[in-house]
C-alpha cells in the first residue's frame, strides 16, 4: 500500500513540478495545488497506511490503534492550503487584469 | 511552567480585532495600535528580563504532559527576538502614522500589520515543529495582504513572485516536517532533537535537514534562493518595505538557527561547512547585486541578502563564540536595515522617485536625513564604534579563531563593498547636484517622518557603546542554543 501512494505522491510532484515550470501563471497555480496535495498524501502515508482501531485509550490495545496525529496535521494543511489558494488565485487574477498577460515572461517589471 | 508566553500572540491578535472593530474612527485606530504595540514591547522586555535572570520559561497548551502538549518555549534567543521584534515594529508604526495613505489606512493595513506581529512572534516561541509551520503561515498570509494591498501593477507582480516561492518553500517544510514524523514519531522539537541525537547521524537525517535547510533558506533569502526578495520588496509601500527587510527573513534565519542547533547537530563536518559555503557565497552575490543596482530600495533589498550571510556565518562556525556572534548580528542588522529602508522610503517621498539618477542635493536640502542616513550607512558596513563595527568583528574574531581564514577574508571584502555600495547613495542622492527637471515632491519630509528613523539610528550607536554587554547576553543565548537548555530540559520536567 505505501508503494503505491509513493508513486502517487511522485507523480503528483512531478506534474506539479512540470506546471510550475509553464510560464502560464494558471498553470503555475495548478501545479502549487498539485504538489500541495502531494505533500497532504505523503504526510498521510508516512503515519502507515494500515487499519487500526480508533485511538481511544481503553477501546483497544496500543499497538492496534491507528496513528491520529498526521490526520490532524493533514487537516490544518488543507485548510492553510485552501486559504493560501484561494488568495493566490485572486492575486492572480488581478495580476492579469493589470500586466493584460497570463504570460510570466511578461511581469519582468519588477526584476529590473 | 508560566502562562504568560501566550501574551506576543494574545495581544497583536486582540489589536488586530480592535482595529477592525474601530474601522472607520481614524484617531481610535491609532491610539489601539499604538497601545497595543507598547504593550508588546513591554511585555518583551519584561521577559528577556525575565529570562535572562531565571534561565528559560515555556508554556504547555492545554496542560497535556508533554511530549503530547504543543509547548510555546522562550530561551534568551527567543525573548531577544521577540523583543527586538516589538521594538521594530513599534518604530515603523510610527513611520506608518507619518507615511501611510488614507485608502490603505482605510482597509485593513493595521489589521495585516498585527497579524503579522502574531505569525512572527508565534514562529520566535514554537516549541513544536508543526506549530512552527502554522505560524510561518500565518505570518506569510498576512504579509501577502501588506505586500499587495492598493493593487499597483509593480505590487501585484512583485506579489505574485513572493506569494509563488512562498508557498513552494511553506510545501518543502511540510515534506520535511512530514518525513521526520514519519522516522520519529514525535513533533515536539525537543522530544524530536532527544531522538535524533540517540539514533545518531544517518543519512536520511541528513537528507531531511537539507530538505528543511532549502525551506528556511527560501524565506531567509541565502545564496541560490533569494531572487524573490529584490524582485517584491521595493514595490510596497516603504512602511511595509521597512517592516518586512526588518523582520521576515530574519524569521527565516532564526529557524535555521534553531533547526540546526537543536535539531540537527550531528553532522557539523557536511552540514555546517555547506552553511559556511552558503553564507560566504550569500554575502558575496547579495553585495555584488547591490552595487549593480541603481534604485535606493532595491539597494538595500540586496544588502538585505547579503547581511543573511553574515547570520549564516555565526551559524556555519558553530562554536559558542560563532553563534554569539550571529546572533548580535542579527539584532544590529534588525536595526539598521529598518532605519536605512525607512530613509530609502524617506528619500522615495522627497524626491518624488526611488532611482538614484532622479535624485540629488538632498545634503544641502535635508541635513538632518543625511545625518540619520550616514550614520546607519556606516554602522551598516561595520565602522567603529556603532554596532555593526561589534558584530563583525565578534564573527571574525570567531572564524579567525577557528582558522577559517577564507569565510574571514571574504566577510572582509565583503564589508569593504558595502561601505563602498553606501558611498554610492550618499554621492548620488545627497552629494550631487540635484537633478535639472525637479520631480513634483510626492510628500512632506517633516520631523514626524524622521524621528521614527532616528530612534533605530541612536539605539545602534548605543548598541555599538553597550557592546559588551550585549555581546554577554548573546553568548549566553548561543551557549543555550548549543546546549538545548531552553528546550530539551522541558521535556525531562
Amino acid at each position: 500500500m505505501e508503494v503505491i501512494a509513493a508513486f502517487v505522491i511522485g507523480a503528483l510532484f512531478a506534474a506539479g513540478f512540470y506546471l510550475t515550470l509553464r510560464r502560464s501563471i494558471v498553470k503555475l497555480l495548478l501545479g502549487l495545488m498539485l504538489m500541495n496535495h502531494g505533500a497532504n498524501l505523503l504526510l498521510l502515508t508516512v503515519g502507515g497506511l494500515r487499519r487500526g482501531a480508533p485511538p481511544i485509550i481503553g477501546a483497544a490495545q496500543r499497538a492496534q490503534m491507528a496513528d491520529p496525529l498526521p490526520q490532524a496535521l493533514i487537516l490544518t494543511a488543507i485548510v492553510i492550503g485552501f486559504g493560501l489558494n484561494a488568495f493566490t488565485l485572486v492575486l492572480a487574477y488581478r495580476a492579469h487584469q493589470a500586466v493584460g498577460s497570463d504570460d510570466l515572461d511578461d511581469m519582468r517589471q519588477t526584476d529590473r | 511552567m508560566t502562562h504568560h508566553l501566550f501574551l506576543p500572540l494574545l495581544l497583536p491578535l486582540l489589536t488586530a480585532v480592535s482595529v477592525l472593530l474601530a474601522e472607520g474612527h481614524r484617531t481610535l485606530k491609532r491610539l489601539v495600535m499604538l497601545l497595543g504595540t507598547s504593550g508588546l514591547l513591554g511585555y518583551a522586555a519584561y521577559l528577556l528580563l525575565l529570562v535572562y535572570r531565571q534561565g528559560p520559561q515555556m508554556t504547555v497548551a492545554g496542560g497535556w504532559p508533554l511530549p503530547y502538549g504543543i509547548a510555546l518555549s522562550a530561551d534568551l534567543l527567543s525573548a531577544a527576538m521577540l523583543l527586538i521584534s516589538a521594538l521594530v515594529s513599534w518604530v515603523v508604526l510610527l513611520y506608518t502614522f507619518a507615511t501611510v495613505d488614507p485608502p490603505r489606512e482605510r482597509f485593513g493595513f493595521y489589521f495585516f500589520y498585527q497579524c503579522v506581529l502574531v505569525g512572527v512572534n508565534g514562529a520566535f516561541l514554537a516549541g513544536d515543529l508543526f506549530n512552527l509551520y502554522v505560524w510561518f503561515e500565518v505570518m506569510l498570509i498576512a504579509s501577502f495582504g501588506l505586500m499587495t494591498l492598493g493593487g499597483e501593477r509593480g505590487q501585484l507582480e512583485g506579489g505574485l513572485k513572493y506569494v509563488v516561492i512562498n508557498l513552494v518553500s511553506s510545501t518543502i517544510f511540510l515534506i520535511a516536517i512530514g518525513l521526520l514524523y514519519g522516522a520519529a514519531g514525535t513533533l515536539n522539537m525537543a522530544h524530536l532533537a532527544h531522538i535524533i541525537s540517540a539514533e545518531g547521524s544517518s543519512p536520511f537525517i541528513s537528507a531531511v535537514a537539507l530538505l528543511f535547510l532549502v525551506s528556511f533558506g527560501i524565506k531567509a533569502a541565502i545564496f541560490p534562493l533569494f531572487f524573490w526578495l529584490p524582485a517584491s520588496y521595493h514595490t510596497p509601500p516603504p512602511a511595509v518595505t521597512a517592516l518586512f527587510g526588518g523582520l521576515l527573513t530574519k524569521v527565516g534565519v532564526y529557524a535555521l538557527f534553531r533547526a540546526f542547533s537543536l535539531l540537527f547537530p550531528q553532522n557539523p563536518a557536511f552540514i555546517h561547512e555547506l552553511i559556511l559555503v552558503l553564507a560566504g557565497l550569500t554575502m558575496s552575490v547579495g553585495v555584488l547585486g547591490a552595487i549593480a543596482q541603481n534604485n535606493v530600495r532595491r539597494i538595500l533589498s540586496f544588502h538585505i541578502i547579503s547581511q543573511i550571510g553574515y547570520m549564516l556565518m555565526g551559524l556555519g562556525l558553530f562554536t559558542t563564540a560563532g553563534l554569539a556572534g550571529g546572533v548580535f548580528y542579527i539584532v544590529h542588522h534588525i536595526i539598521v536595515k529598518t532605519a536605512l529602508l525607512m530613509v530609502g522610503g524617506t528619500l522615495e517621498r522627497a524626491t518624488g522617485s526611488g532611482e538614484l539618477k532622479e535624485m540629488g542635493g538632498q545634503l544641502r536640502q535635508r541635513p538632518m536625513l543625511a545625518t540619520l542616513f550616514i550614520l546607519a550607512a556606516l554602522s551598516l558596513a561595520g565602522v567603529p564604534p556603532l554596532s555593526g563595527f561589534f558584530s563583525k568583528l565578534a564573527l571574525l574574531t570567531a572564524a579567525v579563531g577557528q582558522g577559517r581564514y577564507a569565510i574571514a577574508a571574504v566577510s572582509l571584502a565583503v564589508s569593504v563593498l558595502t561601505l563602498f555600495s553606501m558611498t554610492k547613495i550618499w554621492s548620488e542622492a545627497f552629494w550631487k547636484a540635484p537633478p535639472q527637471q525637479a520631480r513634483s515632491h510626492a510628500g512632506a519630509v517633516d520631523w514626524k517622518v524622521m524621528s521614527p528613523v532616528a530612534v533605530l539610528v541612536v539605539l545602534t550607536v548605543a548598541l555599538g557603546i553597550l557592546a559588551e554587554p550585549a555581546l554577554q547576553v548573546a553568548r549566553a543565548a548561543a551557549g543555550q542554543l548549543l546546549s538545548g537548555a531552553g528546550h530539551v530540559l522541558a521535556v525531562d520536567r
